[in-house]
């Protein structure tokens, strides 16, 4: 019997080069005359560029060169938008910018010099003379007539309006029975704040004509091409290489005015030049998550079903178009139904450009919100009808099945939502806690219990639906020693795949999991691929690889059938041997490796060697559900708020590797009530970032958290063939609402129906103190 | 970190480190732990001309009983504080209030010495200083004195020393018979400091009513603050909680509170109402306990 290795909590292949420091981020590489860079950056959310004084700067100590917009314009293309939608507004959006700032941190000069100190403090020697115009950082002030405009050309601040409607409304126009609820939510803008900020070195050789790049990024063939448009310098002679990157959540899947630059400025200069984003730069520059106002009506009848959603969403844009800016919020209207057979959809986006920086995919991109905004209707309904929030859940799912279509349009490939709520109403003891609930208010005490159940669109996607291809590639090549080297398009970045990668090829090809090394991110090695976001990698980069593998079994078969004697069907791979069922003949895997190279006895006309690539077209997305469940504690004079138990069942389909399953869910919970607690990016009026650094930005921290009881629910795909679903997102999808329904829920007795994020102790006591006899907490 | 350039050095005696920050006046700033001056420098908020590295220094590192009295070196770390045994024993709102501040790592390299000189409105260390009225040694070329903490800390980031002053030593009265200690805060999310830190020391008398009571609170106005009204308002009474509360009520009297993005100037005087009464339960607990 082979060694069962899929499914198994195998350790990671990453780890041990990580924890002992030995890993190469991009700024541990230095290259020989490496020059480094820093921007002059718009103090002003939105001002006209009279006047820059590069002089001082330019005589600088150290400094090899300074360039403006104007140094740039015609030479270096724009910050490309991969998104396309009907009527959408893509204003320019140039590396640097060019008579105009329109947000606070966009870049305007860039300095190169010999050192990244010197070129800090050349940085600063760059004189910038500035009319100040009136910003527009409310989205709602923007889109009302006579609002300063980011974009004059444009006439208004509109990006797009989109409409998804569906269901028949008329169905329930003049019932009496079913009443209406309004009710506005906030999503707030957030940071994706990776552990490592960006960085890039573009080194350009003259001789050759060449342009290799380090990146910390997700996609790092995409980059490859977008790079080469904006460089014209021709896509075969350009190399991204993504080494390891340091998280990213969503925030490296992009191409950043920064990359550009240093790719110009090194063709310019003939030598490599490196940036290295500071962890100001990163809070201000990098792209934002969120940022929407969700204005709902709700429509449910009095035992609970909900009949219909409408919702207007105001999607902040920022000033400018990231790489999938206006697809985020398509998103949230696409999933704002969740896992509940509502008949009635009505979902107005419209996006909105403001005075800030861009909003793009942060950890979840779009389904959080939705997540959050239907988990939050259910529950005040639930509040409404004084329900218990599992009954008007249970209501309203549809019936486990496959291929349930909503009045969204959206198909859902598998779902069984009462099991994965059923699971976790057990796992933490749900009827025992509203008891417990039941006493501690008698006593005063503010005890609450949040549900959710999402469901998510994840291994995103088939390409007909994506901007730029939704397919992934796989290599699997046996070298000639019977050692495998795996390439993967995809570009993890700490979330394990080179070892369920690995596990996926040790088991279809039978050989030792350390004789296998899986390589991705250099766009030299893997000839094609796409990148990691979306919960996609193991999905769709991971079925590319089965593929791969079935191909080289295939042609091993044949190699070791005509060797031994045998049909190929009879043969079986395992513990590093080619033998047949009933093990009377066997061969070496290393020898039949041997033969594909040397080749002296191939079967007749098959071309020698072991290396298949395969590319995987998922057919659909898949949808991930999950229930979780959180209790909290809110101060009843403080209104501090404790998480003191979380409890998730999460249903990714097939789980390769459980505990790479359990570190993205545990990572996905954290970073989830980070935005339900803590986090807020706030501009002011003028467009000034007023959390600018992490002594005012809170992020989530161990301290937060109690010990998350974790389950789960294995419902295959039938998408792919490995049955996977994706995880990467889950956690944060499922928690944020978890979070806010138990504060809520704590609340209920004062009649508190919502509470916008972040749940600050001082929104929470302005609460309490107004509730109390004399308004005194 | 990218600071704007600076001379970098390090003095091998303490007579050296003063006369080179005499030497440099305004252009020169001592840096120990760094956990207060650096976070400037890299916003380029700071940036001295010279930067005089006191903290190999090692004979301002030293925890001492002396009488009623405990001096701790100036360059002593908060790790070391929160672990001394020493403290816990015979100080313990010291190594109460060291386990409060930043985490592991800042606590490893920042000094209690370094944290009192910076007077940041929001560190943890003023709060127990004001509450014990501890005092601090200030070395200079021209001698040395002991400044109490009640005259020290004169608003935001400004304390009493004199240029060219070195805060060497802090000296804190042990805590008494009868007594206990208790520090509580309300943590800012994001820099971890207080935005609102109580200091408290209730001292019992043999009937078990309160002797006095010494309460600091620091997060909540420009400077920490002694809340006198608050001590007033409980000495010679029994610690009942009905008279905690009440006398914590005083915590804000007279405070001009301040507000930021976090905490309005109402929460923050609630906060610190909130946390001197916990803070006042937790003292008078423990000085029950003791007794």
């Amino acid at each position: 019997m082979a060694t069962k290795i899929l499914g198994e909590r195998i350790k990671r292949k990453e780890d041990p080069e990580l924890i002992q420091g030995r890993g190469h981020f991009v700024d541990d590489f230095k290259l020989d005359g490496m020059l480094h860079m820093a921007f002059a950056r718009s103090p002003h959310g939105h001002a006209k560029i009279i006047s820059i004084n590069t002089e001082a700067a330019r005589k600088a100590h150290g400094v090899a060169a300074v360039l403006t917009g104007e140094d740039i314009k015609g030479k270096l293309g724009f910050v490309p938008c991969a998104a396309g939608m009907e009527g959408l507004k893509v204003p320019d959006h140039p590396c640097l910018a060019m008579e105009r700032v329109r947000y606070v941190g966009e870049p305007v000069a860039a300095v190169i010099a010999t050192d990244r100190y010197l070129a800090t403090d050349a940085a600063n020697l760059i004189e910038v003379e500035y009319e100040m115009l009136p910003a527009v950082t409310d989205m709602e002030k923007a889109i009302e007539e006579g609002s300063p405009l980011v974009h004059e050309s444009f006439g208004d601040n509109i990006a797009f309006t989109a409409k998804l409607e569906g269901g028949d409304w008329k169905s329930i126009e003049g019932d009496p029975s079913v009443k209406v609820l309004k009710q506005r939510l906030i999503n707030q803008r957030l940071g994706p704040m990776a552990m490592e900020t960006r960085g890039v070195i573009a080194s350009y050789s003259p001789g050759e004509d060449t342009l290799t790049v380090w990146s910390s990024t997700q996609i790092p063939h995409i980059l490859k091409t977008q790079l080469s448009l904006m460089t014209k310098i021709d896509e075969a002679r350009c190399r991204v290489i993504a080494p390891e990157v340091g998280g990213a959540f969503g925030s490296k899947l992009n191409v950043y005015a920064e990359e550009g630059v240093a790719c110009f400025a090194s063709k310019m200069l003939g030598k490599p030049v490196k940036w290295i984003e500071g962890r100001r730069e990163n809070l201000a520059v990098t792209i934002h998550g969120r940022d929407q106002i969700n204005d709902l009506e709700i429509y449910y009848k009095p035992d609970g079903t909900v009949v219909g959603l409408k919702c207007r969403i105001l999607a902040d844009m920022g000033a400018y178009h990231q790489l999938l800016t206006p697809a985020i919020p398509t998103l949230t209207a696409l999933m704002i139904l969740g896992c509940y057979d509502i008949k009635n959809v009505a979902v107005e986006t419209i996006g909105v450009f403001t005075n800030k920086m861009s909003t793009d995919a942060y950890r979840g991109a779009g389904r959080p919100e939705a997540a959050y905004i239907i988990e939050r209707v259910i529950d005040m309904v639930a509040h409404e009808l004084n329900m218990d929030p599992v009954d008007v859940r249970m209501r309203n799912f549809p019936p486990p099945g496959k291929d349930i279509t909503l009045a969204t349009g959206v198909s859902y490939d598998t779902a069984n939502y009462q099991k994965t709520l059923k699971k976790v109403l057990k796992l933490s003891g749900y009827s025992k806690l509203r008891k417990e609930q039941q006493r501690l208010r008698k006593k005063g005490k503010y005890l609450g219990i949040g549900l959710s159940t999402y469901v998510e669109i994840c291994a995103m996607g088939p390409s007909s639906r994506m901007p730029a291809g939704g397919w992934e590639s796989g290599t699997v090549r046996v070298e000639v020693t019977g050692k495998v080297t795996v390439l993967s398009g995809a570009s993890p970045h700490g979330q394990g795949e080179q070892t369920s990668f690995a596990q996926i090829v040790a088991e279809e090809l039978g050989v030792p999991y350390d004789d296998i090394t899986v390589y991705h991110g250099d766009t030299a090695q893997v000839p094609m691929g796409i990148g990691t976001f979306g919960s996609r990698t193991t999905a769709v980069g991971g079925t590319a690889i089965f593929y791969a593998a079935q191909r080289v079994k295939k042609k091993m078969a044949r190699i070791a059938a005509h060797k031994l004697g045998v049909k190929p069907g009879e043969l079986v791979f395992e513990d590093g041997k080619i033998h047949t069922r009933d093990g009377s003949k066997s061969i070496a895997f290393k020898a039949v490796a041997e033969e594909a190279y040397f080749a002296r006895e191939l079967p007749p006309g098959m071309e020698p060697g072991l290396s298949e690539m395969y590319v995987f077209e998922p057919p659909n997305y898949t949808y991930p559900f999950g229930a979780h469940v959180a209790v909290t504690e809110v101060d009843e004079k403080t209104g501090e708020v404790k998480l003191r138990n979380y409890f998730a069942v999460d249903d990714c389909g097939r789980i390769l590797n459980p505990m790479l399953v359990d570190g993205q869910v545990h990572g996905g919970i954290a970073q989830g009530v980070g935005q339900a607690l803590v986090e807020s990016l706030i501009y002011d009026e003028n467009g000034q970032l007023l959390t600018g650094s992490l002594m005012d930005y809170a992020i989530p921290r161990a301290t937060l958290f109690p010990w998350f009881e974790c389950a789960n629910t294995e419902t295959r795909t039938p998408v792919n063939p490995l049955g996977v679903k994706g995880v990467g997102e889950a956690g944060t999808i499922g928690s944020t609402p978890a979070i806010v329904n138990a504060v809520v829920d704590a609340l209920s007795p004062l009649g508190v129906r919502h509470i916008d994020m972040p749940l600050k102790p001082e929104k929470i006591w302005n609460i309490l103190k107004q509730a109390a006899p004399g308004g005194q907490a | 970190m990218i600071p704007e350039p600076f001379e970098y050095h390090v003095p091998k005696t303490l007579e050296e480190a003063a006369q080179l920050i005499a030497q440099f006046g305004e252009d020169g700033k001592l840096l120990a732990g760094g956990h207060s001056l650096l976070p400037l420098m890299k916003l380029r908020l700071a940036s001295p001309k010279h930067l005089i590295d006191i903290a190999r220094l090692d004979g301002l590192r030293y925890i001492n009983e002396k009488d009623a009295y405990i001096e701790i070196g100036a360059l002593t770390t908060h790790y070391r504080i929160e672990s001394s045994s020493l403290l816990k024993e015979k100080c313990p709102l010291l190594p109460m209030t060291a386990r409060e501040i930043g985490d592991v790592q800042v606590r490893n390299k920042g000094t209690l010495g370094g944290s009192l000189a910076h007077a940041d409105p929001a560190a943890d260390w003023p709060a127990a200083a004001v509450a014990l009225d501890a005092e601090l040694k200030a070395v200079s070329t021209t001698g040395e004195r002991w400044v109490p903490a009640s005259k020290f800390f004169m608003g935001l980031m400004a304390t009493a020393l004199n240029p060219g002053e070195i805060v060497t030593a802090i000296r804190f009265p042990a805590l008494p018979a009868r007594s206990g200690d208790a520090y509580l805060k309300h943590r800012h999310p994001a820099s971890g400091f207080a935005v609102a830190g109580v200091a408290v020391r209730v001292t019992l008398d043999e009937k078990g009513a309160v002797e006095s009571a010494r309460v600091g609170i620091t997060g909540v106005a420009t400077a920490a603050y002694r809340a006198s009204a608050v001590e007033e308002a409980i000495q010679g009474k029994s610690p009942t909680a009905r008279n905690l509360l009440h006398a914590a009520s005083h915590a804000a009297d007279g405070v001009e509170a301040t507000g930021d993005l976090y905490a309005s100037a109402e929460y923050r005087s609630h906060l610190a109402r909130v946390y001197t009464e916990r803070a006042l339960a937790a003292a008078v607990e423990r000085a029950t306990a003791s007794r």
